[in-house]
């Protein structure tokens, strides 16, 4: 296992956390955190196989979290001195005493176990700041030139992000911690007498080290063999014909459409409305909690922040709360919510479920999104044997275009290729093509659920939510799954043409 | 140690052929409000260093916060040796030669604070108040943020940029939030936001929308207020890049190679601009580049920044350009700026003064989540939001369920009937990136409401 950076654990963590939270108790501050980090974030772009850009950047500074009668207050510093600490505090406070006049609603927080002083790092073999850039962008090259010889571009670009976080409270936790995450992605796009099309890689971003490049988690040579042929095949195929269609989604799809449709629609925080001038509130209202039906029986969802390789996956949140697994959808009705530790008392709930989370040293957490996964059928079929099924159907692969309205009901999403399903067998691919639903009928339409042989842990970086607008990686599990008669569009007669 | 000592220092240390820093110093302040009550706030301050080290044609950039003056050397030297080792850069040029610092380049960085809302958060307590007693709640957001901006190189650009950004989003809903009404002003510094003003006007948003009126998908005579129309053409802006037309991918490139530039767009003469100067939304006179892309190049760090045209009298003029993509294609050096302003024939009208003039139509308040379906045609989709009006024979008769739009920008600049007056407007849907736009209303005949929407 790897250990936490020497470099990371040198800097003044306690010094500056002391001199910050004592501050705060003697402003009067009934709660105070601590919470400082450093993350490096690496972005190696190549087109054509030539290095387009490269950055390597960080961010370090530290934050006060104050509750002060009542109400929030949150400062954000940069110089690492005990007498800046001090100033940063004083800074929280008086955030705190300019708000008071707007809060209406006195600021408590559930109670969370003190879990003393604890570290965790992720789940990770090769430090991808380990590896030269000069070998990476070799590695990048390589792979788009092999795409070359069937493209008239290739993209590549690989995201490479060390996040390191240490954090103490005036309750006593006290949590140094330490994960890593990467992203490599390849496009390829070609022109025909029609047009132009493209095609990228379905390989997830991934809580692994450089490893994920060099053969553990992934099949880069077989996927990369596959695509020239894939695209060229997706630039001769027909326009879909418009209408209702049976579709076998693959989990390379299906992980955008639970993160859009489940995973932002049950954190509290939008269901209670602290979201609704920005990203949006949720259909799935709190009155509905225990009743809602969500989906088919077969509809399993969880949130979690625990599963090894997660993006969201973390030992300690934000708050001082620790890492756990939940229901959301059990059996297909609504049993849970996504929690931060004021939300969680608020309503009744206990202890919260550790989905705090600030995506820099300059952002106050908010309650972001767990990794939110769909539960395969133990002995559940194929992908093979879910299109097996399907008289007149689509067979939907990769994410690409997505939207989604602000109750987060009304959906339109693409992929990266589609094929038309005939009489139990693919039947070559489909171009133009978008699949549309509201949340729950999309849901209460799937008939039956892949078993664990077709699970992936699908993701992205860069889920945006909040004001100041934050970003935030996370993982969603997904088996192939079969959902019955759903609205396919023709992008192009859509375009009016 | 200041930021003007620093990049002075950093261009000392180097070693390397040639070498570009930027220093960025930002200080921001929000509050941020739900049911009429706080939820978040927050002050905050960031101090960043970007050495862009050249060596031959290799390129090494390091970017790293809060450096001390201790740490400054180690940042250089990291960036030098990334250069040294990096494959050649397609953009490698001479980097752009600058004069003596101007006058504004030696003072002192003033950071903005929680006290920029001493007046207004009063204000806003008081809105929330009127609105308790009216029956509504108010969301919303509030920011403040001051970014100064140091440049230096060793060809002897000396070149500074302070750029205050403020900006108010407010949402009324009605008590039981079945009907929904969006405001947002951009703002150098809130002493202009008067709450109490924008509040009444959701008001009345929110009394229209007590008519409900239930209309199905289709094609509708559609007028978008200045934010929606910022929203698309902001996306258009971002989709123009030179080297993806010249590549064959994306809507600005001509079936056969090369570009669109020259071909008509728009049926009406419609201008689509940027301009650094421009009064109320002046930005950055020169480019500051922190890495390469597609339609951004390190080597250009300091290159003057003048009014553009991208579309002149309904004709596209000229596509986003680094030094670098101009040479392949041909065009004027035309870098993006960070302002956009939309214009159509002299005289146009005000939105209530288009109201008035449609015999029957919706009337939107802004779009959401709106997203690229096919580079091809830059078709996107989104949904409309915060309130869709029914207008007939002149008035506002009701509130309309939203929809799920699928349409291309550029495609309605060829539909458009009518542009209105142009004003300042925060684009909603991309308000965090880019809030400096002026737009106008205009009258679409035949918008595609792609499907309904259940949200309210």
């Amino acid at each position: 296992m790897r250990q936490i950076d020497d470099d990371f654990l040198a800097l003044p963590l306690r010094r500056l956390a002391d001199a910050a939270l004592q501050r705060a108790r003697e402003l009067g501050a009934e709660h105070a955190d601590f919470r400082l980090e450093r993350i490096r974030a690496e972005t190696l772009s190549l087109y054509d196989a030539r290095l387009e850009g490269a950055a390597d950047a960080d961010d370090l500074g530290y934050a006060v979290r104050v509750v002060k009668g009542g109400t929030w207050g949150f400062a954000a510093g940069i110089h690492l001195t005990p007498e800046a600490a001090v100033r940063v505090a004083e800074q929280a406070v008086r955030v705190a005493e300019v708000s008071a006049p707007i809060n209406r609603e006195p600021i408590e927080l559930a109670a969370e176990p003190v879990h003393g002083e604890v570290t965790w790092v992720s789940a990770y073999d090769v430090d991808p700041f380990e590896v030269s850039p000069a070998d990476k962008v070799t590695l990048l090259a390589d792979w788009s030139a092999g795409l070359l010889k069937g493209a008239d571009h290739v993209s590549a670009r690989l995201l490479q992000v060390k996040e390191q976080k240490f954090y103490a409270d005036t309750a006593g936790t006290v949590t140094t911690q330490q994960r890593v995450r990467v992203h490599p992605s390849l496009n390829a796009m070609k022109a025909s007498e029609t047009g132009f099309d493209d095609m990228s890689t379905i390989a997830p971003p991934v809580g692994r080290g450089y490893e994920y490049l060099t053969g553990t988690g992934w099949d880069w040579a077989a996927e990369l063999a596959r695509l020239p042929e894939l695209l060229a095949e997706k630039l001769a195929a027909p326009s879909v014909e418009a209408g209702d269609y049976d579709l076998v989604v693959d989990p390379s799809n299906l992980w955008l459409t639970i993160h859009e449709s489940i995973g932002h629609a049950t954190e509290l925080d939008r269901a209670l409305g602290y979201e609704a001038a920005y990203a949006g509130t949720s259909f799935a209202t709190f009155d509905q909690l225990g009743e809602l039906v969500y989906g088919s029986p077969l509809m399993n969802v969880t949130g979690d922040r625990t599963v090894e390789h997660g993006l969201a996956t973390i030992g300690y949140d934000d708050e001082g709360v620790q890492g756990q697994s939940f229901d959301i959808v059990k059996d297909g009705v609504l049993v849970g919510y996504q929690l931060d530790r004021r939300m969680a008392l608020m309503k009744g709930l206990g202890r919260s479920n550790g989905c705090a989370f600030a995506d820099s040293p300059g952002h106050m957490p908010i309650q972001r999104m767990a990794n939110v996964s769909l539960a395969a059928a133990p002995g559940g079929p194929s992908t093979d044997e879910l299109i097996s099924g399907v008289e007149r159907g689509l067979y939907i692969v990769g994410d690409k275009s997505w939207s989604i309205d602000m109750q987060r009901y009304n959906f339109q999403f693409t992929g990266q290729r589609a094929y038309r399903i005939s009489h139990g067998k693919l039947a070559g691919q489909v171009r133009d093509f978008a699949y549309q639903a509201t949340t729950t009928d999309f849901w209460q339409s799937m008939e039956r659920v892949g078993g664990p042989q077709t699970y992936v842990l699908g993701g992205a970086f860069n889920c945006g939510k909040g004001q100041p607008g934050q970003v935030a990686p996370v993982s969603h599990g997904a088996p192939s799954a079969l959902f019955r008669n759903v609205r396919i569009l023709n992008t192009v007669q859509e375009g009016g043409k | 140690m200041t930021p003007q000592e620093m990049v002075e220092r950093a261009l000392e240390l180097s070693t390397a052929d040639g070498c570009v820093v930027l220093v960025d110093e930002e200080s921001t302040a929000n509050l941020r409000f739900a049911g009429n009550t706080l939820t978040t706030n927050g002050v905050a301050r960031s101090s960043r260093l970007t050495v862009i080290s050249i060596a031959g044609r290799g390129v090494g950039v390091v970017s790293r916060a809060a450096v001390r003056p201790d740490q400054l050397a180690g940042v250089v030297a990291a960036a030098d040796a990334t250069a040294r080792e990096a494959q050649p850069a397609e953009d490698a040029g001479e980097l752009v030669a600058g004069g003596p610092a101007g006058a504004s380049w030696d003072g002192p960085v003033t950071p903005t604070d929680i006290e920029v809302f001493r007046g207004f958060a009063p204000a806003l307590g008081e809105a929330f108040s009127a609105a308790e007693a009216g029956g509504r709640r108010l969301y919303g957001f509030a920011e403040h943020t001051l970014t100064s901006t140091f440049l230096g190189s060793s060809a002897g650009v000396r070149l500074r940029h302070d750029q205050p950004s403020g900006r108010l989003e407010l949402n009324a809903k009605s008590a039981d939030l079945k009907r929904s009404a969006w405001t947002g002003v951009a703002t150098r510094d809130f002493t202009d936001v008067d709450v109490a003003v924008l509040d009444a006007g959701l008001a009345q948003r929110l009394d229209w929308a007590k008519t409900r009126v239930d209309l199905p998908a289709g094609r509708y005579e559609t007028l978008l207020p200045p934010t929606a129309v910022a929203d698309l053409m902001v996306y258009l802006f971002w989709s123009a890049g030179a080297r993806d037309a010249l590549d064959g991918r994306s809507v600005f490139a001509k079936p056969g190679g090369g570009t669109r530039v020259g071909e008509r767009l728009a049926t009406l003469p419609v201008t689509l601009s940027s301009d650094p100067a421009a009064a109320g939304i002046g930005c950055a006179p020169f480019v500051t580049a922190r890495a390469s892309s597609r339609q951004s190049s390190v080597f250009d760090n300091g290159l003057p920044l003048s009014a553009t045209d991208w579309i002149a009298d309904g004709r596209l003029q000229a596509l986003l350009q680094t030094r670098y993509s101009a040479g392949l294609s041909g065009l004027p050096v035309t870098p993006a700026v960070d302002n956009l302003i939309m214009k159509g024939p002299e005289g146009g009208r005000s939105l209530e003064e288009m109201i008035a003039s449609t015999e029957r139509g919706l009337l939107l308040t802004c779009l959401w989540y709106i997203r690229e379906v096919d580079p091809q045609t830059l078709l996107l989709t989104g949904l409309t939001r915060d309130g869709v009006y029914l207008v007939e024979h002149g008035e506002v008769v009701g509130e309309v369920n939203n929809f799920r739009f699928n349409e291309s920008p550029v495609d309605l600049l060829g539909r458009l009937t009518e542009v209105g007056a142009p004003e300042q407007t925060l684009p909603r849907e991309w308000g965090d990136y880019f809030t400096r736009t002026v737009m106008p209303a205009v009258r679409v005949p035949d918008f595609n409401m792609s499907t309904v929407s259940q949200a309210s």
